[in-house]
């Protein structure tokens, strides 16, 4: 029997096509995974299903019987609970607070009440939480049982779980298996978005995977292996972009020195963080989400102020450099969120001039002639599908991270910071950004790239470094790092 | 005997001059709370003020002003609403243009209604409470608008209504996380617009509060900055409801203070002292404002994807 | 089978435009509701408003007097706003250029227009960016909100425009609440005989022309255009926000001022309390109307203006009380901003 039945279901924003005909099923007590790449729509889908967006076309039957799910509101009324990438907790509430939300009955709360019954609910489904806590004071895979418990407290009978692990170690990560395996037993059914093959395989039944938002195919895990499942993903055997032998690596460039900082809310987020990057090489920066990258490279950007330490760019003293002057020092820096580190309402022709302005100005007056041929030439160069005087908010994201990757690479710089360069990128994006990355080694500029994506760290770096609680746990050679010793320093135990 | 005296009528006054601050204090309390800044605050007031006088100078009856102050106060609110919630509008203007919006339509009205006598029309306000006899020496104290004594009481329920019950936890989501409020199943919007009608009838008591009791006229510079005065206080109390309190007490205290002098014929550049509250506001602002809780939604219209 | 639906998109360019002039109907169409309500006809009540006062050369001579100081003001606040400077303290930034205006052309006894007249200029810039300054100075370096710092010092300057006007500068033969006359020689020149309209004009329409430049043209307003639009995205092209940012705060309280000034030396010739009366407040809205585009404002500038003379020409005629006009200024504005919302739909059509 189907818990849930979507048919035909079509979503569009603007010109692209979200989810175009998707149909979708799921049985009653089953694990079954929504696999596909970045953009492929998983995510869209499941928004619809717990209506945080209406689809424009298509049907929704919930145990046979056919629903409108215009809000989460009617979506908890139909038994169907998500945890989204973003936990939708108040971090000013508590744990009991944030459960009892949506709540509507009643004038009064009846806080010591309804911790109580909190309490009573992470007993009866082994979901260990504290419902007194603020939640700005629990650690992110706490915020996750919170959310997961949440869910269950409102009586979802269907639990859409969106890439859960991507933050979580992997010691979570068995504890969240072996809760979600529980309450499968117990009659729940759970919708697992994710794009790890590994994970899917290990705890799914079935897998529906999605691409370029077309349904690519439903499977019994059972029936399948790693090697079919990636190729309904990407269509295709293999990524092609891959570094090619080893390099004489030069002179050193970019030198870090015991530097450390702290995190918006005032928590140490780097603690003595030393790396070195030699001209002609990536290093490459594994880690979960959530260890410092972000902000290792807003400091490294001259977005964020270091607490102690040192870091120079060649001869040049960065340790308290602002972004004008990390620009100056031949910095390429690529962000992590291009969204917010770009003017979206400028033009792309006037981005790709606004951290190097002085060469477009006469006596203070902007040249906009060769602003102009300067956008040509990089739209023509860099396959920038957009024309001058776009606003680059218009741009899909591989076409804004050319812009970034245009304005930065175009000043040849000796050194480059790329964070999550590839992340949210179609397959084509990715692979043109990981072949810049490697003209620019090439080249001999100095390469930091910090990512998520193990496999894209083990294709491009020369060495791979690891990040764990703000610590560099190790670096290993590339010859020598397999994803199996990067993953256990990733969890947290040294080299 | 005279320092007594003195210090007797000073906190008499400073209550007095403390009610419009309160109501109007608490009321934009339950906008900011919820997420939104309304600086419609002033024209609010005014409204409020006019609205109040002019019902109850053609019904003539004060309660009925009141009544009347409330539900313009609550249209005002209702119309924030419309724009800064339903349709997104940058609050900083929309806010500034329902201040504009309502001190226009208050003076063509009060033009309408009372023509332009050269004499401005009074009415017989709200007596004070006689919880004193007149003879004792705190009477001026305790002797206070039926107004004054709603307003202090309303500081403890609006922290027990935005700390203890349901609607004040919605509250509190939808001005901290909407989209977390959103996914809970709540309705961003109608709890937006609920919190901001209360504000604004609040607001508009406390400019009611001005014609109906303290003046018993209306006079066209007749809230003069309080409503700006209010979004001062709401930083300083770091939008705590009992903090509230404090707030409208000392800027209250330091008008009161000021007027005294001056009433006791003490030779001072009067209209520099009335720029005190401001100057203090801003100097408060400074050393308040670095280590502010203000909810982390203020400002930011919400709008599903 | 044709179908539309609407979805986030940003409209077309032509859309943007056409939307402040979609707003002019809809307002008037909302304040005949008070119009009826005072028992007067809205037809005439609109030709007295918008008509009759383009019908004389006299009152349209007295449409671009109004406008003079709206023009500043818009270009003030619409400068600060492209910025990302809230500067709500337009009114107050007038009255303290009209302060320091009326100083410079008191002391200034017996100079020639050629001296006075640029130091009137000065003056009344110096004076707007002095009181510009400290909420400036607060948002860069210790981030206090500038709505509400620029709103008080608003109030502030009132109360130190009255205790001017009744302590030291009180006229001391009239006991009139009022500074003593300027000079002669730091009086605007009056462009047409007969008339108000004076020099100022020329004043405001060159700050404008100058304004659109440096917004659009120079690296400096490219750089005030990249903060306005988002902070992050400029600071991380290594833009200094702060610094720009300051300036931008100091230069729109200078126009600010300029509107002082130019209601001192070509108006009042005196400092006197109303010398303002709101046209900061009115800037917000012009600025608004104008979609902050200099051209903009000065069309919208133009048309407040037009407003003010029609709600005189209105209560004049039709005793209709001259308050109306603040209603359709408000008015405007808010219609004017919740169509703005629709600029970021667009209407498409599904194969």
């Amino acid at each position: 029997m189907h818990a849930v039945e979507m048919k035909g279901i079509v979503k569009r924003f603007a010109d692209l096509v979200a989810s175009d005909h998707v149909d979708f099923n799921l049985e009653k007590g089953e694990i079954h995974a929504l696999l596909g790449e970045n953009g492929a729509g998983k995510t869209t889908l499941m928004r619809i299903l717990y209506g945080l967006y209406t689809a424009d076309e298509g049907q929704i039957i919930i145990n046979e019987k056919p629903v409108v799910i215009h809000s989460p509101k009617d979506a908890i009324k139909n038994g169907i609970g998500m945890v989204t990438q973003h936990f939708t907790l108040v971090p000013t509430l508590t744990v009991a607070e944030n459960m009892v939300l949506g709540e509507t009955a009643g004038i009064t709360l009846n806080l010591p009440a309804l911790e109580k019954k909190v309490a009573e609910a992470s007993e009866k489904f082994g979901i260990p939480v504290k419902p007194q806590a603020l939640i700005k004071h629990l650690s992110v895979g706490e915020r996750q049982r919170v959310e997961i418990l949440k869910a269950l407290y409102h009586d979802a009978n269907v639990l859409i779980l969106d890439e859960p692990t991507a933050v979580l170690v992997p010691q979570e990560v068995d504890m969240l298996f072996e809760a979600l395996t529980r309450l499968q037993k117990s009659g729940l059914s759970v919708i697992f978005i994710s794009h790890h093959l590994n994970e899917v395989m290990q705890i799914c039944q079935k897998v529906t995977v999605l691409r370029d938002g077309k349904l690519a195919g439903t499977v019994n895990v059972a029936d399948t292996n790693l090697k079919e499942l990636a190729n309904m993903m990407v269509g295709r055997e293999n990524f092609g972009v891959k570094r090619q032998g080893q390099r004489e690596r030069g002179n050193l460039e970019l030198k870090i020195e015991n530097i450390c900082a702290s995190d918006k809310k005032g928590l140490p987020a780097l603690k003595d963080v030393s790396l070195d990057v030699h001209q002609g090489e990536i290093l490459g920066l594994a880690g979960v989400s959530g260890n410092g990258q972000t902000e290792l490279s807003a400091v490294l950007c001259g977005m964020h102020k270091i607490t102690s330490g040192k870091i120079f760019a060649g001869d040049v003293d960065l340790s308290h450099a602002t972004t004008s002057d990390v620009c100056a020092a031949g910095v390429g820096r690529i962000p992590e969120d291009r969204h917010a580190n770009m003017v979206g309402e400028l033009s792309v022709a006037e981005n790709l001039i606004l951290d190097q302005m002085n060469n477009f100005v006469k006596n203070g007056i902007m040249d906009y002639a060769k602003i102009q041929k300067n956008a040509e030439e990089l739209i023509k160069s860099f396959n920038i599908k957009a024309s001058a005087g776009d606003r680059v908010r218009t741009l899909s994201g591989g076409n804004m991270q050319k812009v970034m990757l245009a304005r930065t690479l175009s000043q040849n710089p000796r050194i480059v910071i790329a964070s999550q360069p590839t992340r949210g990128l179609d397959v084509g994006a990715t692979d043109y950004v990981r072949t810049v990355l490697l003209e620019q080694r090439d080249r001999g500029a100095a390469v930091l790239l910090l990512s998520e994506d193990l496999e894209e760290i083990m294709a491009l770096s020369d060495r791979i470094a690891v990040i764990y609680g703000g610590r560099i746990m190790g670096i290993l050679p590339a010859h020598e790092a397999t994803a199996e010793k990067l993953g256990l320093m990733m969890a947290g135990s040294a080299a | 005997m005279d320092s007594v005296l003195f210090i007797v009528g000073l906190i008499a006054a400073m209550l007095r001059v403390a009610t419009p601050l309160i109501y109007g204090t608490l009321g934009e309390l339950f906008s900011e709370r919820a997420g939104v800044l309304n600086l419609g605050i002033e024209g609010t007031m005014f409204l409020g003020a006019f609205t109040g006088f002019a019902v109850a100078a053609t019904t003539g009856s004060l309660w009925l002003g009141l009544l009347g102050a409330i539900l313009a106060g609550i249209l005002a609110g209702l119309l924030m609403s419309l724009l800064s919630v339903r349709l997104g509008v940058n609050q900083h203007v929309a806010g500034l243009g329902i201040t504009l919006l309502a001190t226009g339509i208050s003076l063509f009205a009060f033009r309408v209604i009372f023509g332009e006598s050269k004499v401005p029309p009074s009415i017989e306000s709200f007596p004070m409470l006689q919880i004193l006899p007149d003879t004792n020496p705190l009477a001026p104290i305790t002797n206070q608008y039926l107004l004054t004594f709603i307003g202090i009481a309303l500081i403890p329920l609006v922290w027990w209504i935005i700390s203890k019950t349901r609607f004040g936890l919605q509250i509190r989501a939808v001005g901290e996380n909407p989209e977390a409020a959103d996914a809970a199943g709540l309705n961003v919007y109608a709890i937006r617009t609920r919190a901001l009608a209360i504000g604004g009838a609040l607001m508009a008591v406390g400019g009611a509060f001005l014609t109906l009791a303290q003046l018993g006229s209306f006079t066209f510079g007749i809230v003069a900055g309080r409503g700006w005065v209010c979004i001062a206080l709401i930083i300083f109390a770091n939008w705590h409801a009992v903090n509230v309190l404090w707030g409208a007490l000392i800027f209250g205290g330091v008008q009161a203070l000021q007027l005294r002098l001056q009433t006791q014929g003490i030779k001072l550049p009067y209209e520099l002292f009335l720029s005190l509250p401001y100057v203090v506001t801003i100097i408060a602002l400074t050393i308040a404002g670095r280590n502010a809780s203000a909810p982390s939604a203020l400002l930011k219209a919400y709008r599903r994807e | 089978m044709k179908k539309f639906t609407i979805e986030r998109a940003p409209a077309p360019v032509w859309m943007r435009t056409l939307l402040p002039i979609i707003a002019i109907p809809v307002t008037f169409l909302i304040t005949s509701i008070i119009i009826l309500l005072d028992g007067a006809n809205p037809f005439t009540a609109y030709y007295n408003f918008l008509i009759a006062p383009l019908a004389s050369k006299s009152s349209a001579i007295e449409v671009l007097v109004k406008s003079t100081p709206l023009l500043l003001t818009g270009a003030a606040v619409a400068f600060a706003f492209k910025g990302g400077y809230w500067n709500i303290g337009a009114e107050g930034q007038l009255y303290a250029g009209a302060i320091s205006a009326a100083f410079v052309g008191t002391i200034l006894v017996d100079v020639p227009p050629i001296i006075g007249i640029p130091a009137m200029i000065i003056g009344g810039f110096v004076g707007g960016l002095i009181w510009a300054l400290p909420s400036a100075i607060l948002k860069v370096k210790l981030g206090v909100d500038e709505v509400v710092t620029t709103l008080l010092m608003n109030s502030i300057v009132l109360n130190v425009t009255s205790f001017l006007l009744n302590g030291p500068w009180r006229n001391p033969v009239s006991m009139w609440p009022q500074s003593p006359e300027i000079q002669p020689g730091t009086m605007f020149p009056q462009l047409l005989p007969r008339t108000r309209l004076h020099f100022g004009i020329i004043l405001a329409v060159l700050v404008i022309l100058i304004t659109w430049f440096v917004i659009n043209r120079t690296s400096f307003g490219l750089k005030m255009r990249a903060i306005g639009l988002s902070k992050e995205g400029a600071r991380f092209a290594g833009i200094k926000v702060n610094k720009t940012m300051l300036t931008v705060a100091l230069i729109s309280g200078g126009i600010a001022g300029l509107a002082g000034a130019g209601e001192v030396a070509g108006i009042h010739f005196h400092l006197i309390d109303a010398i303002s009366d709101g046209l900061g407040y009115s800037g917000i809205i012009i600025a608004t109307l104008g979609g902050l585009n200099p051209f903009g404002v000065g069309l919208a500038a133009l048309f407040i203006g037009l407003i003010d003379t029609g709600a005189q020409t209105v209560s004049r005629v039709m005793g209709v009380p001259v308050y109306l006009g603040d209603v359709v200024q408000s008015t405007l504005l808010l219609v004017t901003l919740s169509l703005f919302v629709l600029q970021n739909y667009r209407i498409r059509r599904v194969k």
